[in-house]
């Protein structure tokens, strides 16, 4: 145990960085390039701390806690510092919360209500950077960047595929793909982990755009419907209607990383075309009922109920195995089933219809 | 090899060398030793044919490893640290304190089973100050000293493999290195069971690609890792976990190639040369406005007088002294009061400047303070990693004042803006270049603030530099009508007979200095307030 004082309380902790001792403690120190998912990286100066004995601040979130180490975490000095940083950071920041998507989500925007930060008394240059809304899923607005480098240590630290780094230097520094190119044409596999990790509106969702911020929608987490891992994440739903996909960090499958199609293939959920009732084929329903049946928007089927359906399929099923012996009956199941339903398909095909012929689409 | 074979080679060197001489073309910027010159570094520098090992050899090469081997590691360390000998990379830590600490971190962490090396020494010869050029001198000339001292020096902390990391822009040093090493495999001074001992040792090369910042040492590992050269927040130390992950240390080319002298000549030999607190002797690169500008080598604790006027040979063209730019764009400016203070590793810190890595650049009194700190901001900002704000954003808005104030749009608000700018940043930054960025412009207001002053209040730059923020004019007492200047004047705007005051057409000046550089009488002065036709401002 390493016992040290942090805003002169005593603290007894088995070890770790002055954040997280702080924040198991119930000592609040913001942070703005930390992400609990990620390698701290001491980039952005928020956290920073007066460590005694040490010449200048020191960030929180790579220190480690030493014996009778005393540190100030709200010492005028560092909450000058911050406020420093924070001013840095408006005077090359546009101020658009207004029409900006990630407004009440933003924890730059957080920091600076915190500080008070009204305006910045540095004037010059900011950057100038066209929206980037080349890709697919994610619209890319540089100027918002505040370098905080999450999002390259998710596409390395998480994703493994470091499409994205740091390019240039000093004030030209910038997150960018090798040569600056198009997402598209980088290794990037748009699984929008970037997004997740962003603290500003500088990378978000494409399809999301002006469709509801932070406080208009209700987050409903759930699991993934396209394949059997089982990826938890969070529905954004505004008015009944899924806007939005966000990562849910705290669950054990997936931990907040996600694939392109959980973080972007939700708009299927409202689809016209989504089919939402069983269709039967209007000749078998004619067969077996005698009547026209209520005409679908797809030629040659008509709309039915489940129970009608079921039957027809059960009868079906019965009936080639009669004629023809249970190998004549063959069952493929859906990756985007779950494994239990999975399980129960194959008990179906094989004890029920007494065949091996069942197979699944795990190439989904 | 053994110590026999070695002392063969260096017999028969030292005679070929004796018969042959060195053909090696002299270099302009390293002149033999002038009077007050103590060559310890650059002793063998233009001496010896860098691209023979043999030649080192002669001049008694290897033997200190051959010692070195025979002692314990740790006593290694314990005479590196008596010898006194501070890290010439800028900072001044003891080497020798490194490798105790990178020693410790080995023993305790198991051994790697992967066939990894257990630590790592890096040596940093990515030499980024502008005007700087010691480490290339000795990487040039002697690279084999450099090779000897980080065998001795991983040999102390526990180290098998080296790097030495060059910047590409030498080119020449890296052909030498290219050389130099597997000369020293071939020998045996490299590699596996060096005299015969249990110690292995291997160095490769690695190329800078030309960022300052890789020489941050975390940078530098990061660099050579494959990453882009970002500086990482301390601790954990390198000496703890550093390239890779593994204990390493990072010592400068100049620090390493005094490591064999000392083993050679013993720890008090060192110790005797220098200032109580910084020992030896130190490389520096004398630029500017100095009739002798080059690279000198020169005890430590010399004064600064007596580098400039005695071994530089005072200022160009009978200008008086204003001021000296120590320890690069990280460095500050010092100005004449100064000019006694000792040269070492203490002095220079309180004074409000650095040793750094030895640059040297002295201003007359034609060069402005605030210009002075304009360019150091801009080639800082140019530099800066982009990773922390205070460094990144913090510099921009410095260059943005600065420049300003040498475009005459300076204001008194400007002035506070500067001082909160420069507390901050010191303290905030992450690393050493942004808190040192601020170096060159807290000295200069601290030692020349009437300079400041002057181009925000009354939008006058007093040395002449800043355009439109002066003019020239004939002092008619002064003034004998030599008619120097108006022969220079390219307009044709300096109106005067022979032997009668002259005068300059104001309205017509386009104050290019041409007649200032041509009086020889002092007859022109600098004057505040633009001409109608002064050069606009270049769009910095």
């Amino acid at each position: 145990m390493t016992t040290l004082t942090i805003n002169g309380k005593m603290i007894e902790a088995p070890g770790g960085t002055i954040l997280e001792v702080s924040q198991a403690n119930g000592i609040r120190i913001p942070t703005l390039c930390h992400h609990p998912a990620l390698a701290p990286k001491g980039a952005c100066r928020v956290c920073l701390v007066e460590v005694k004995g040490s010449r200048v601040l020191q960030p929180a979130c790579t220190f480690p806690i030493s014996e009778g180490m005393e540190v100030q975490t709200e010492s005028p000095k560092v909450r000058a510092a911050r406020k420093f940083v924070l001013e840095l950071l408006l005077s090359d920041h546009p101020k658009d919360c207004m029409t900006c998507e990630m407004c009440g989500n933003c924890e730059l925007q957080d920091l600076i209500y915190e500080y008070g930060v009204k305006e910045t008394p540095f004037v010059g240059e900011q950057h100038e950077y066209p929206l980037d809304d080349r890709d697919p899923f994610i619209i890319r607005d540089m100027e918002k960047c505040i370098r905080c480098r999450r999002c390259i240590r998710a596409c390395d630290e998480i994703q493994a595929v470091n499409a994205i780094t740091m390019i240039n230097r000093g004030f030209r520094s910038k997150v960018a793909t090798s040569f600056d190119t198009r997402l598209q044409d980088s290794n990037c596999v748009f699984c929008g982990q970037c997004i997740s990790v962003c603290p500003t509106g500088a990378l978000t969702e494409k399809d999301s755009h002006g469709l509801g911020r932070a406080w208009q929608t209700t987050k409903v987490t759930t699991t993934c419907p396209y394949c059997g891992v089982g990826c938890n994440f969070d529905l954004n739903v505004r008015d009944g209607k899924v806007v939005k996909v966000t990562s849910h960090w705290n669950n054990p499958v997936n931990k907040g990383a996600l694939c392109v199609k959980g973080r972007f293939g939700w708009q299927f959920l409202h689809s016209p075309d989504r089919l939402t009732k069983p269709l039967m084929k209007s000749s078998l329903w004619k067969e077996r009922k005698g009547t026209e049946g209520a005409p679908s928007r797809y030629e040659g089927f008509v709309e039915t109920d489940w129970e009608t359906a079921l039957d027809a399929v059960a009868e079906g099923l019965l009936t080639a195995k009669s004629e023809d012996g249970p190998d004549a009956v063959g069952i493929l199941a859906s990756a985007k089933c779950t494994n239990e339903e999975n399980y129960l398909i194959q008990k179906l095909a094989r004890r029920e219809i007494g065949t091996n012929n069942v197979d699944h689409c795990a190439r989904l | 090899m053994t110590l026999k074979e070695l002392e063969r080679i260096r017999a028969k060197a030292q005679k070929e060398l004796a018969v042959r001489g060195v053909e090696i073309p002299p270099d302009s910027e390293l002149k033999p030793p002038r009077p007050g010159e103590v060559r310890v570094v650059l002793r063998n520098c233009g001496l010896i044919d860098p691209e023979r090992i043999e030649d080192y050899i002669a001049k008694d090469g290897y033997f200190a490893l051959y010692k070195v081997l025979n002692m314990a590691p740790e006593q290694v360390i314990d005479e590196a640290k008596r010898s006194g000998l501070r890290g010439r990379g800028g900072a001044g830590f003891p080497p020798g304190q490194k490798w105790f600490f990178a020693r410790q971190a080995v023993a305790a962490r198991p051994a790697p089973t992967d066939g990894t090396p257990p630590a790592y020494l890096i040596c940093n010869g990515d030499e980024g100050d502008p005007g700087a050029f010691m480490d290339r001198a000795v990487l040039e000339g002697d690279p084999n000293s450099v090779l000897e001292g980080m065998a001795i020096a991983a040999y102390a902390m526990g180290a098998t493999q080296g790097y030495i990391y060059v910047r590409a822009e030498y080119p020449v040093a890296v052909e030498h290195l290219r050389t130099a090493i597997p000369q020293a495999r071939r020998l045996g001074l490299l590699g596996k069971n060096i005299f015969g001992k249990d110690f292995d040792f291997d160095v490769d090369i690695r190329i800078g690609a030309g960022a300052f910042v890789c020489g941050e040492e975390t940078a530098l590992i990061d660099s050579i890792e494959g990453r882009r050269g970002e500086p990482r927040p301390r601790p954990p130390f390198p000496a703890v976990s550093g390239l890779w992950g593994k204990p390493t240390s990072v010592n400068n080319v100049e620090t390493l190639a005094n490591v064999p002298q000392i083993f050679l000549n013993g720890a008090d030999w060192f110790a005797a040369m220098g200032t109580e607190k910084s020992k030896g002797t130190k490389t520096f690169a004398i630029a500017g406005k100095v009739k002798n500008a080059g690279l000198i080598e020169v005890p430590m604790g010399i004064t600064m007088r007596e580098i400039i006027y005695d071994i530089g040979g005072g200022i160009l063209n009978k200008k008086k002294f204003k001021a000296a730019q120590t320890g690069g764009p990280l460095g500050g400016c010092l100005p004449a009061k100064y000019l006694d203070t000792p040269i070492d590793f203490e002095s220079l810190a309180a004074a409000g400047s650095l040793m750094g890595s030895g640059g040297l650049i002295v201003l007359d009194e034609n060069d402005c303070m605030v210009d002075v700190a304009r360019f150091f901001m801009d080639f800082t900002q140019d530099e800066s990693c982009g990773k922390c704000p205070p460094c990144c954003l913090g510099t921009k808005r410095l260059l943005e004042i600065l420049t300003r104030m040498t475009q005459a749009a300076g204001t008194a608000e400007d002035m506070q803006t500067l001082e909160y700018l420069t507390q901050n940043i010191a303290t905030a930054s992450l690393c050493a270049l942004g808190q040192g960025s601020v170096n060159p412009v807290v000295t200069t207001m601290r030692h020349f603030r009437d300079e400041y002053e002057a181009h925000v209040n009354e939008k006058f730059c007093p040395s002449g530099v800043c355009k439109g923020m002066f003019h020239y004019e004939i002092l008619a007492d002064v003034c004998n009508g030599c008619g120097a200047c108006r022969k220079k004047c390219p307009d044709k705007v300096i109106k005067g007979d022979k032997k009668v005051v002259h005068e300059i057409d104001l309205p017509n000046c386009i104050v290019c200095g041409d007649c200032y550089k041509a009086c020889k009488f002092e007859a022109i002065a600098i004057r505040p307030g633009p001409t109608p036709k002064s050069r606009l401002p270049e769009r910095r």
